[in-house]
């Protein structure tokens, strides 16, 4: 039989046998990312379409989480980073070509807006809450004056948030695995998701725990669809990218995937939502729970799958 | 100008010398390596076929490390030569996963490190440590834009390939075939 024997002398850590470049801090940040694009997209759609009050628990209630999930993240970047001192040299340029500085910049505007959103509505949570100091005063009444034009930002924020996330992995050719635009919308789809079933936990009336059950039936159906587009590429692409995808079709990968990410994480939250729709009694918690799991086992996956594929030669 | 390297598969014997010559002149820290040898065995026994490469950063034209990288850290400079400045890295790791060849790794310090071509010989108009040093002179280094450099000289006789040209990086460290 015909073979081919590669041996290298490199042993590089992290590098060779294969790339281990990124450990949990990725992943973990990437879905605390995404929730939170996802939780802020919803609260500020609802603010522009006028239906602040019908929805209040996606606009008033659940982005209380929201700046604790951006910090949680960052402390998992800046733990990730191995130039520790250093990180403020993201701030120094603008690289539009570089996802990371993207990313980087997208925080830096995201994270004060989270806070600012969550002090504009803490009277939701303490309704006699009232600012003592006359300039954060002036500065809720600015906020709360011109509250549509901070929904439009905090909008376009955090679609960029959600999909750079996807991007930031797409970016690299090297990765076969990772190296498909479909990450993009795929992982802006799961932050969505993801963001639309805590909003369930939130919700205060029945209506508004139903809309966001439907929301989020209708974006696991778009993440199948996304998924099962993405491997269809794959395999239709060239070698590396078929050796790539299948790791998850038959690969170390395949158990994995398809329990965590598209069973327990999509298809059995999507039943249970499904079933709540149908006016059975679901406890609230399990499909979140479920939804938020597979969310995080599809960036853990992603991850360390991507790490693992390669080019040969 | 255009700095690259041509290294021939044919007189290499894998001893590891640029290795070694490499990690000395660049203070390389131990275990980790900025240049390295592989060996690929093709064929059915006992028609065997070997290849042997000595594999550094191919400083590529258009590099993914570049591109990725989120401070201008990774930068290009006169002659295309692909270098990391320490002080601007954060150590995202960005670049390590973006280099389809893995010439880049973690340096013990927290900055990314990997083949300068020796820009600091070639100012002293010295060789690349690797060059300079390999016993079966299986190494050209120059500027591609020097119709009478070694590695212009040698790329217009011999046959050659770049690694995985089809990954779109346009690679600068050529193999004689």
């Amino acid at each position: 039989m015909r073979e081919e024997l590669i041996t290298s002398g490199r042993m590089n850590p992290n590098i060779d046998p294969h790339l281990e470049i990124w450990h949990w801090h990725i992943p973990l940040y990437l879905f605390l990312g995404g929730l939170a694009a996802g939780i802020l997209f919803f609260a500020a759609l609802y603010v522009i379409l006028g239906m602040e009050s019908k929805y209040a628990g996606a606009v008033r209630r659940a982005p209380i989480i929201v700046p604790f999930l951006l910090v949680i993240g960052l402390a998992a970047l800046f733990l990730d980073l191995r130039h520790k001192l250093y990180f403020w040299q993201l701030y120094t340029t603008i690289k539009l070509q570089s996802p990371m500085s993207w990313g980087a910049w997208t925080l830096m505007g995201i994270t004060p807006i989270s806070v600012i959103w969550v002090a504009i509505h803490i009277q939701e949570y303490f309704p006699k809450w009232e600012w003592k100091n006359v300039i954060l005063k002036d500065l809720n009444a600015f906020f709360l004056k011109n509250k549509l034009a901070l929904a439009w930002v905090t909008i376009v924020l955090s679609v960029i948030l959600g999909i750079y996330t996807g991007i930031l992995f797409s970016a690299f050719n090297a990765r076969p695995l990772w190296n498909t635009s479909i990450l993009g919308p795929l992982f802006l789809a799961s932050g969505l998701s993801a963001g639309a079933a805590t909003i369930i936990l939130f919700a205060r009336s029945k209506e508004e725990r139903l809309l966001f059950a439907r929301i989020d039936i209708l974006l696991i159906v778009i993440e199948l669809f996304l998924i099962i587009h993405m491997f269809m590429g794959f395999k239709a692409s060239t070698q590396v990218q078929i050796d790539a995808v299948n790791m998850f079709l038959g690969g170390q990968y395949t158990a994995p995937f398809w329990i965590f990410v598209v069973v327990l994480g999509m298809l059995v939250p999507a039943l249970l939502e499904f079933l709540e729709l149908r006016h059975k009694k679901i406890p609230v918690v399990l499909p979140v729970a479920l939804v938020l799991f597979g969310s995080l086992m599809l960036r853990f996956i992603i991850a360390y799958a991507g790490q693992m594929s390669r080019w040969l030669y | 100008m255009r700095y690259a390297m041509a290294i021939d598969t044919k007189k290499c014997v894998g001893c590891g010398d640029c290795v070694v010559a490499c990690q000395t002149e660049n203070n390389v820290p131990i275990g980790y390596c900025r240049d390295w040898i592989v060996e690929v065995t093709d064929g059915t026994y006992p028609q065997l076929e070997i290849e042997i490469r000595s594999e550094r950063c191919n400083h590529c034209d258009n590099s993914p490390c570049v591109r990725c990288c989120p401070t201008g850290a990774s930068h290009y400079i006169e002659g295309g030569i692909v270098k990391v400045t320490p002080h601007k890295c954060i150590g995202c790791g960005a670049c390590i996963a973006s280099c389809p060849y893995d010439a880049r790794y973690s340096h013990p310090d927290g900055y990314v490190d990997k083949c300068t071509f020796c820009d600091h010989r070639i100012k002293q108009g010295q060789q690349p440590a690797c060059v300079a040093v390999c016993p079966t002179k299986c190494m050209y280094f120059g500027d591609l834009d020097d119709p009478n450099s070694d590695v212009s000289n040698v790329l217009k006789k011999r046959k050659y390939k770049t690694l995985i040209p089809e990954a779109g990086t346009k690679p600068q460290v050529y193999y004689l075939i």
